[in-house]
């Protein structure tokens, strides 16, 4: 503050600005912010327009030396082929990341509550633990994971699900941290007089949770499930981990299949935009949503 | 650091509370009231305390092993993995790699993401379109990121030439031709801060934006009545009100950093010029069978990501106490 004050008082002296002057610079600069704001708008679209447009095209017509070119016909030929790799994926990854979502939020649901509206020894202490675990490095846990999961048996080839199960299990245990922070954030900003008043109709901690939180932690529920299933579908890491072959999530299925040069760039451009679609698909409906859930990482909601 | 500690009051309070009432006293008879809760939040602490800190001491633990190969070794050989790692050639070219990637992705994405917070703060039309493609790019995987990205950053030249290289090519920009993560220079790595950053710069806007517009449209009144230009509101009430953000940003942004693996994983799979600690990690440990040095890099790596987001834990949760 005292630093800027140095700086600035030439603009300071030179006051009032005839209005006129000003009313023009204000239109050029005006001027000026659109068109950085579409220039950039482009930028950020440049990638979804390569998807897209190349996606489309005819699989003969489909050259990385011609990757800007409009497609001449349209063709769904690079889905069609490229789908018989990825479907297994997505049946995984559906089957992993639903469960997953509901089962974190709804444990997230009742942590968030406790800590926001009950005192119980150490539970300042308790938080900032919880906080930290959002941030920890998946790599400083992984070892310890793959251990305990070879040995429960959940983990790879060993296990019916093909390690489905034991992955859904480390996305719950994961996303706690997260889940648990947006709901008592939630919380934290309701009132307490409700639960008040059924306190003293005699309501007991579970009754007020179950009655009066729960149903009025819907947006949170919406924050936290899709903040969940958004993370769960997009991992990477304990999915290589875990799962073999045939029970590979989306994400790894894509990487095999798209990640060698090999790969045709038209399927490849294809897959990748097939299995951006659900959670694009979210976010374009509930993004409002999704956009708590990136602010609640920030603790600033 | 005394002026801007006030600040963050005003921003961070959200205008959806407009008084906090006084937390219950679950003081009743019966027993202690809390036990309920604390029954109901325990299974979740449980898993939290082994599966978080336990596991983070199981590897501290095997870090301070010889453990190589699939079957575990708990043989304790002190600090032998870090002093190795410290002579380690990779880890060398990873770090200096890390610290690349971090200055140019950071800082390329707190910049980016402040202009357009910026140019968005004073509404446009459009705005919500604008920031819905400014953001979208947070709900794609990594892997999808980095599969179109692998193509826009094609090396190929001549005839060959494709990606961005082609686009510049075209706009008659051949200068701006780039081996981009292929080149020959410690600064390969920079060229993943482009898909990097598509992907996260973002989220800083938003950070930004949901900072600008929490300064009370008042103080930015007053300051004008006051006879300050709109530089002067923006100097003097604006930027204050958000260092906070700045700061909450930068460390996220530096955290997550640190983190990225998956991207880099699907970008050039192998390629070491644009090899990091997390995955040097990943491959010693799970390709090569080297338990001991992997669990050593992953508890550097924690520390680091603990450096950085311990003060942000503490300062947040300072602000919020108040």
């Amino acid at each position: 503050m005292v630093r800027a004050t140095a700086t600035v008082p030439r603009q300071v002296a030179s006051d009032p600005i005839p209005p006129a002057a000003s009313k023009a610079a204000g239109g050029a600069r005006s001027v000026v912010r659109y068109v950085v704001l579409w220039a950039l708008a482009c930028f950020f679209l440049l990638p979804v327009y390569v998807l897209v447009v190349t996606s489309f095209k005819d699989p003969v017509d489909v050259s990385a030396t011609r990757i800007w070119e409009l497609p001449t016909s349209l063709s769904m030929d690079n889905f069609g082929l490229v789908w018989p790799k990825l479907s297994s994926g997505f049946r995984n990854s559906l089957s992993l990341a639903i469960p997953a979502s509901l089962l974190s939020a709804l444990l997230g649901c009742a942590n968030g509550f406790v800590l926001s509206k009950i005192r119980f020894p150490f539970s300042n202490v308790v938080f900032p633990l919880i906080l930290f675990g959002i941030f920890v490095p998946y790599q400083a846990v992984i070892i310890p994971v793959s251990q305990t999961m070879t040995a429960v048996g959940l983990r790879g080839g060993n296990d019916p699900t093909g390690g489905l199960a034991g992955l859904m299990l480390i996305h719950i245990i994961y996303g706690l941290p997260i889940t648990t922070l947006i709901f008592r954030n939630h919380f934290v900003a309701m009132s307490n007089t409700l639960l008040e008043s059924a306190r003293l109709d005699g309501a007991g901690i579970l009754r007020s949770f179950v009655d009066i939180a729960v149903p009025l932690a819907k947006p949170a529920f919406a924050v936290a499930i899709i903040w969940q299933f958004t993370s769960s579908w997009n991992d990477f890491m304990f999915g290589a981990m875990m799962t073999s072959r045939d029970s590979w999530p989306v994400t790894i299925a894509l990487n095999n299949i798209a990640g060698g040069q090999s790969v045709p760039f038209g399927q490849a451009m294809a897959g990748a935009l097939l299995v951006s679609l659900p959670t694009l698909a979210l976010y374009i409906m509930l993004g409002r949503f999704f956009m708590r859930g990136l602010l609640a990482g920030t603790l600033q909601d | 650091m005394s002026a801007p500690v006030h600040v963050p009051r005003h921003s961070n309070a959200p205008p959806a509370v407009p008084f906090t009432p006084p937390p219950i006293r679950r003081r009743k008879r019966r027993g202690p009231a809390w036990l309920a809760g604390f029954l109901l939040v325990s299974p979740s602490l449980i898993l939290i305390g082994v599966f978080v800190y336990g596991f983070l001491g199981w590897n501290v633990r095997v870090s301070f092993t010889n453990w190589r190969g699939l079957s575990p070794s708990y043989h304790f050989v002190g600090i032998d993995n870090y002093t190795r790692l410290l002579h380690d050639e990779r880890w060398h070219a990873d770090v200096r790699n890390l610290v690349v990637f971090t200055f140019v992705f950071v800082g390329g994405a707190l910049l980016l993401g402040f202009v357009m917070a910026m140019l968005l703060d004073k509404g446009v039309r459009g705005e919500g379109f604008l920031r819905g493609v400014f953001l979208f790019p947070m709900a794609i995987s990594f892997i999808a990121t980095a599969i179109v990205w692998r193509w826009l950053l094609d090396n190929g030249s001549g005839d060959d030439t494709a990606g961005l290289n082609k686009l510049f090519a075209v706009a008659g920009l051949d200068f701006l031709r780039s081996d981009w993560h292929k080149s020959d220079s410690i600064w390969a790595i920079a060229a993943v801060a482009l898909p990097a950053g598509w992907a996260l710069s973002g989220y800083v806007m938003a950070l930004f934006l949901a900072g600008m517009r929490g300064v009370p449209e008042a103080l930015r009144e007053s300051a004008r009545l006051d006879g300050a230009s709109e530089t002067q509101v923006f100097w003097h009430v604006v930027r204050p009100a958000l260092r906070p953000v700045t700061f909450s940003a930068m460390l996220i942004m530096i955290h997550i950093s640190l983190k990225t693996f998956d991207l880099l994983y699907a970008l050039d799979q192998g390629n070491l010029r644009i090899d990091t600690p997390s995955l040097y990690m990943w491959f010693t440990t799970f390709d090569g069978g080297f338990y001991d040095r992997g669990a050593t890099i992953a508890t550097v790596l924690l520390i680091g990501v603990a450096l950085v987001v311990g003060p942000y834990v503490w300062y947040a949760l300072r602000t919020e106490r108040r």
